[in-house]
């Protein structure tokens, strides 16, 4: 998986998602990500579908990585 | 709790699940085999024999009756691609408070549940039969496991039934969450991306359909799905099983053609007073004022008004409730029977039912009315089930519907049935 930070090409296309049961509202997502993660009234992540914009899939990417329960997840789209 | 059925007087359709209930009033094997016939199943009930009969049940039209309606051909067609399903798992969990149909088929006619479950293993080759009945319904359990020992007497048996009982809760039928404790975890939910990776126990796929829909499945083997199709409409064929409750003379599980108008339907239960408004599919359902009434109960007309035929539960306010009071009691109650798991849901739902009793309690403010609005957003869509969709479905339907109790009560007039008792049940 660390691989996937430095390789993170223009092409990848890739989308974010929250595992509800995971998620502990730590919301460091949202720190690194305020452009794609909104905080909810009780500090959960909201993110919406689409595609993540290039010039943020690598901070996308490490922000499923550093996710401390796991539960901000970062996937390719399949086309 | 009551397992009362009664034939409909004032409808045509003749009852199909509970025919021989109501034909013998006895739930036998013997009178089970005289009324149906004996189960069709070939003695080298193969590869051709397992496609025919997901042919029946594709040309039947059948949909789940659990809540969300999903065609049964298709989860079948999923199943047999999948290779086996190693336990087919029979949904009677109940999980909806107002629902009684699971106990009463089980308790009536479980042969015919059963003879679907057995048509579903045979054809899928699974080894196992789970008929999951809540553990605080031991009339059911024992009914149910009476009949899996008179069947089990005679034929040797290809197929293990047997009946577990799960803990009662709102979410423990959820499929995933049933899965998840045949499997010997909790009763919870599970975070599934992909609904159409079949679920599974012990790694092994697992089938898993609400009683009535193998009660479906075990009529249609039988008669065909010409003969299934003759009630119903052509999008929404066939009869299904709908538990009346709330102002009514006779609350009870009634079977009505799908497509029969929600009037005609509570008709059936005779409603006590003015009808006002009646909650559909379930807590997590929706409210339908009087105006809307006249919609036939079936999934796509009920869809147009956001509603859907959920699990069968129809419940029926008159004149003598108060919208706003019930939805802030159900809500409540909801909140309550989560899983615990998803912060949208633990956090959100106690909010939205707080704000509701500060509508019914004459503090309904502008405020309150916007942050109500505001948390349904933030809610709706973030579980890994859609418990907490179906509380936000009510609770917005409920502000629609009962517009006039909402703003009478904003002026700071508290409701004053909050202290009479609920006309929603609750287990």
């Amino acid at each position: 998986m660390s691989g996937t930070t430095e390789n993170a090409s223009q092409e990848t296309r890739i989308r974010v998602k929250v595992d509800p049961v995971a998620c502990d509202a730590y919301g460091y997502c949202a720190e690194l990500l305020p452009e794609l993660v909104t905080l909810d009234e009780w500090g959960y992540p909201v993110v919406g579908s689409e595609p993540v914009p290039a010039h943020l899939v690598e901070l996308a990417v490490r922000a499923a990585r550093d996710c401390p329960r796991q539960a901000f997840l970062s996937e390719e789209i399949a086309h | 709790m009551q397992t009362l059925t009664r034939t409909p007087t004032d409808t045509t359709t003749r009852p199909r699940l509970l025919g021989s209930w109501h034909a013998h009033h006895r739930s036998d094997l013997a009178t089970h085999v005289a009324f149906h016939g004996a189960l069709p199943i070939p003695n080298a009930a193969g590869e051709g024999w397992s496609a025919s009969l997901g042919e029946l049940i594709r040309q039947a039209g059948l949909t789940g009756r659990g809540g969300a309606s999903f065609p049964t051909a298709s989860k079948f067609a999923l199943m047999r691609r999948s290779g086996t399903a190693r336990t087919i798992v029979v949904n009677a969990m109940e999980g909806e408070p107002a629902s009684d149909k699971a106990a009463v088929l089980l308790e009536c006619v479980p042969h015919l549940v059963l003879d679907g479950a057995e048509l579903l293993a045979r054809a899928l080759r699974a080894q196992r039969v789970l008929v999951c009945v809540p553990d605080v319904l031991d009339r059911t359990a024992q009914s149910a496991a009476h009949a899996i020992a008179e069947r089990s007497r005679g034929a040797l048996a290809p197929v293990a039934f047997d009946v577990v009982r799960p803990p009662s809760r709102y979410i423990s039928g959820e499929e995933s969450a049933l899965t998840s404790w045949l499997d010997g975890r909790p009763a919870l939910p599970r975070f599934r991306p992909d609904k159409s990776v079949p679920l599974s126990i012990g790694r092994a796929p697992a089938l898993v359909h609400n009683a009535e829909t193998l009660a479906h499945i075990a009529l249609i083997a039988r008669y065909g799905p010409g003969w299934f199709r003759e009630c119903g409409t052509f999008e929404a064929p066939g009869t299904c099983l709908v538990t009346l409750s709330g102002c009514v003379e006779h609350p009870g599980v009634y079977e009505v053609a799908l497509g029969t108008p929600v009037s005609s339907v509570i008709a059936l239960a005779m409603p006590s007073g003015g009808v006002r408004a009646v909650l559909t599919g379930g807590y997590g359902g929706t409210w339908l004022g009087c105006d809307a009434l006249n919609t036939p109960l079936a999934p796509a007309p009920l869809a147009e008004l956001g509603a859907s035929v959920g699990a069968g539960v129809l419940v029926v306010l008159d004149e003598s409730a108060c919208g706003i009071t019930e939805t802030a009691r159900i809500a409540a109650y909801m909140a309550s029977q989560g899983a615990g798991q998803c912060g949208p849901c633990m956090f959100g739902l106690p909010a939205i039912a707080e704000d509701f009793a500060l509508v019914a309690g004459g503090a309904g403010d502008t405020a309150v009315f916007e942050r109500l609005a505001h948390r349904f957003g933030e809610v709706e869509g973030r579980g890994a089930c859609r418990h907490p969709d179906g509380v936000v479905r009510m609770a917005r339907s409920a502000l629609e519907v009962f517009a006039e109790d909402a703003k009478a009560h904003a002026l700071g007039r508290p409701c004053e049935k909050r202290t009479s008792p609920s006309v929603v049940a609750y287990r």
